[in-house]
């Protein structure tokens, strides 16, 4: 029986005390786990940043690759071998800065993997720039000036995209997040996990303490569940046009909802074929066999050669 | 020469700076110009009374062709067929067999386009009986069938590297698109359904290496195809999968004249170098530059091996003339090719190894590696600098070892690999000149060596396959008791001879380069290099367009 502990590293943790990744690295490890996913099936795959270390605390196998890059990268894995069960993380500034170009078109294919974006609105590795999910106009303390120009909505920008399951959670809401990457793994598709994370060190905007709505008169809670609000942004019929854009257009509005209430939860999903089903209407061994247990190696080219002469 | 418009002969001379100054001062003595009659040129004005000329009343052949079929009121239409009336005088002159021209137009013209072809083989025969009915025999080369019993095929660069990866059990290949390497990727494509390969065109070229990259670390043997402009956004990738050991890619670099956007449908030698350094830091590569098209099918085949068994990115340098060239070889036995997946650590090689370390240091630096869904193979890697575990460390003893384990895999690469896939060595042991190249001149070297040779001008040629490793040790014996040195390349500096001289100490005595884009002509390693030694001149530049 696999336990919790069977997806843990013995690897020194060197994150900051109180840093909103450690919710995260609990919630993914509580995922996998509950999902009963065998750890050699499992390969987690990040960029360069804060969020790059996470392959090393979970016991799966793990490619800390390069920043911006890890998307391409976990797509060839995935490619080569189907049977692999996905996990891209990375930071706002790895995913949607520096890997902007590789975030829109890995959405386009429509891979049957799940990408978790830690988005604090800095680059923290670096001590604190601004990174683009950060509103214009803010200023978090190792910046000298406020930004001067927009930050980018992940949860739009996935949708315009072409991701199949777009969502957005809170890294202190570990049970939340747990269950939003529960569904986002087994979503068959390209599913964008947008976490909203505090960074006790560099972000002194959207702190624990700012999401919890400490200084709102009402110091009611920021965050809030879309699933509470009766809100459904699952395409009952994808081959029907209207509804298709009319939930697409639904989630857009709502992502712009950022203030004194921010949702979270389940924004947009549709079942669509993946990737790897169209990659299968042109190579149908695809979907029977992984590419990793085909026998290729005893290939006889000699009619390639005939068709020249 | 078959000149179908002014242009042709004279060089677009409307322009400030022609691309060219005319192709007719390009013809052989005692060769022939097939032009249009109704240019109404004199003898005088072509200027080359040591030609052949023959003016051919291109239209007035072609309206005759169509009066037979009755299309003649659509002259309009089928102007375009001046061509094949052109093509099909050429075929006369040289005594061709009109057969085997029919032949090949009716190949060219199937379905649909049936009755085309038809018109197309008029066309061309009344060409052909142009010639023969109003010039005397006089010219002096014939072209007839060579018999052979041999099966041969016409076979081009980008489909010799593209059967070469199917042969090697290549499933993954990536491309953004670029001239002139795209053509490689649509033929992997065309054949994606009996051949099982997947072919993904990315967003970038960042994204293609990447890919590639992920794939082979999950198992597959899996490539990329580009161009200087695709391998300089490539630098970055080929760094981390050296850094991690994957085993491959193998990225073919079909070069074209740069830099930047350069002359990008022309061909040059000009990124050699870049292939050796690209990428911060020092890691494993190979590089291997196959000289013509078989050696394009030979050389990438062995490439995934290498990939796997030194578990390096491997570089196939080609170039845009190989790309497109096409070559007449006979049909290779490739059953006796071997594939070698280096150490892959099975599951049951991996029971009772807790933990497994991917990084193990082993005395000939590489580990075996398992491939991820195998249980008890679980490792991490990274980028950063990495224990056995591949856990991040910046231990001083750790990255000495670990810097060690990974440039010592090219030392074991160089002592494992055959000499006879590192160089090629043409000619008698001793001559007056030994000729020095790589890639694709090796077919025009071979060339003007005959027409040295026949200029009393003894002469070898050295042509070197592997550039990483280098093969310091052949190249030096080889070069050590040679007593002049011509470097023949396609780029400005002469990239070859500064990689001689880094590894071995050896320098060019001369030097015969080209950079304008086109490729090397026999006549051009001829005069080149007779220019060179007769003259002495240390640097000849060729200038053929």
């Amino acid at each position: 029986m696999l336990e919790l502990k069977d997806f843990r590293t013995k690897v020194h943790n060197d994150w900051c005390p109180g840093c909103g990744d450690f919710g995260i690295l609990n919630a993914v490890q509580m995922a996998l786990f509950e999902l009963k996913l065998e750890p050699y099936n499992v390969a987690i795959f990040s960029g360069i940043g804060c969020s790059g270390k996470t392959p090393h605390f979970v016991n799966t196998y793990g490619f800390h690759t390069l920043h911006g890059r890890v998307l391409p990268i976990a797509t060839g894995a995935k490619l080569a071998n189907t049977a692999l069960t996905v996990v891209a993380v990375g930071g706002d500034g790895d995913g949607f800065g520096i890997g902007a170009g590789h975030f829109v078109h890995t959405g386009r294919r429509n891979l049957d993997f799940t990408y978790v974006v830690y988005d604090n609105q800095v680059y923290g590795l670096t001590k604190g720039q601004s990174s683009p999910t950060l509103p214009k106009g803010e200023q978090t303390k190792s910046m000298p000036f406020p930004a001067i120009i927009e930050g980018i909505n992940p949860i739009a920008t996935a949708i315009s995209s072409g991701y199949t399951f777009v969502a957005r959670s809170y890294a202190l809401d570990v049970r939340h997040l747990k269950e939003v990457l529960k569904a986002a793994v087994l979503h068959k598709g390209s599913a964008l996990v947008d976490v909203l994370q505090t960074c006790p060190t560099y972000n002194d905007i959207n702190t624990k303490e700012w999401y919890a709505g400490a200084d709102l008169p009402t110091k009611a809670p920021r965050l809030y569940k879309l699933e509470d609000t009766g809100y459904d942004g699952t395409v009952k019929n994808p081959t029907d046009h209207n509804e298709v854009t009319q939930k697409k257009v639904q989630a857009m509005t709502r992502s712009f909802e950022w203030g004194d209430k921010i949702p979270i939860g389940l924004f947009y999903r549709i079942q669509q074929p993946t990737y790897e089903d169209m990659i299968a209407t042109r190579m149908p061994s695809f979907k029977e066999v992984p590419l990793t247990k085909q026998d290729l190696y005893g290939r006889d080219v000699t009619d390639l050669f005939q068709e020249l002469s | 020469m078959v000149a179908l418009d002014k242009e042709t002969l004279f060089g677009d001379i409307h322009k400030e700076f022609p691309t060219h100054s005319g192709h007719k001062n390009e013809v052989s003595p005692g060769g022939g110009i097939v032009y249009d009659a109704a240019l109404k040129l004199k003898p005088e004005d072509i200027g080359r009374p040591d030609v052949n000329l023959y003016p051919v009343p291109y239209l007035d052949v072609l309206v005759s062709a169509l009066k037979e079929t009755g299309h003649e009121h659509e002259l309009s239409k089928y102007q375009v067929m001046t061509n094949t009336v052109a093509f099909g005088a050429s075929t006369a002159l040289i005594d061709y067999d009109f057969n085997i021209v029919s032949e090949a137009i009716t190949e060219g013209f199937k379905g649909r386009k049936a009755a085309l072809g038809d018109l197309n083989v008029k066309a061309a025969r009344h060409g052909y009986d142009y010639i023969k009915n109003n010039f005397h025999d006089g010219f002096a080369y014939k072209l007839h069938p060579v018999p052979s019993s041999e099966k041969r095929m016409v076979i081009r660069g980008v489909q010799a590297v593209g059967i070469g990866k199917f042969k090697a059990g290549c499933a993954f290949q990536t491309y953004y698109p670029i001239t002139p390497a795209t053509d490689e990727s649509e033929y992997l494509e065309n054949h994606q359904r009996n051949y099982n390969i997947v072919v993904v065109q990315t967003e970038d070229e960042i994204s293609a290496i990447l890919m590639a990259t992920g794939a082979a670390h999950a198992g597959v043997r899996s490539s990329t195809s580009t161009s200087g402009p695709g391998f300089s956004l490539m630098a970055e990738g080929l760094g981390w999968a050296g850094h991690t050991e994957a085993p491959g890619p193998v990225v073919i670099l079909w070069q074209r004249a740069g830099p930047s956007t350069g002359l990008p449908t022309r061909t040059e030698q000009g990124d050699l170098q870049f292939v050796l350094h690209a990428g911060h830091g020092e890691f494993p590569r190979m590089a291997v530059a196959p000289g013509d098209v078989m050696e394009c099918f030979y050389d990438t085949f062995d490439a995934f091996n290498y990939a796997e068994r030194f578990q390096m990115p491997v570089v196939v340098i080609a170039d845009k003339f190989l790309a497109s060239s096409y070559q007449t070889v006979p049909i290779p036995d490739s059953n006796n090719l071997k594939i070698d997946r280096g150490q892959i650590a099975t599951e049951a090689d991996l029971a009772g190894k807790n933990p497994y370390k991917r990084y193990e240091f082993t005395p000939l630096g590489v580990s075996p590696r398992s491939l991820p869904g195998t249980k008890g193979g679980i490792f991490r890697t990274t980028g950063d600098e990495h224990d056995e575990l591949g856990g991040i460390t910046e231990n001083s003893e750790n990255r000495i070892k670990m810097m060690q384990k990974r440039m010592h895999k090219l030392q074991l690469a160089a002592e494992l690999i055959p000499d006879e896939k590192k160089v090629n060595f043409f000619g008698p042991q001793k001559a007056d000149v030994t000729l020095v190249g790589w890639g694709s001149t090796k077919g025009a070297i071979l060339d003007g060596m005959e027409d040295l040779e026949a200029d009393a001008i003894r002469c070898n040629f050295l042509q070197i396959r592997y550039m990483s490793p280098f093969p310091t040790e052949l190249v030096t014996k080889y070069l050590s008791n040679s007593a002049r040195k011509v470097l023949v390349e396609a780029n400005y500096s002469g990239q070859l001879g500064a990689i001689i001289r880094e590894q071995t100490g050896i320098v060019m005595d001369y030097k015969v380069l080209k950079y304008n884009g086109r490729s090397f002509s026999q006549n051009e390693v001829y005069e080149g290099v007779k220019e060179a030694i007769k003259n002495g001149s240390k640097e000849v530049v060729m200038a053929h367009a």
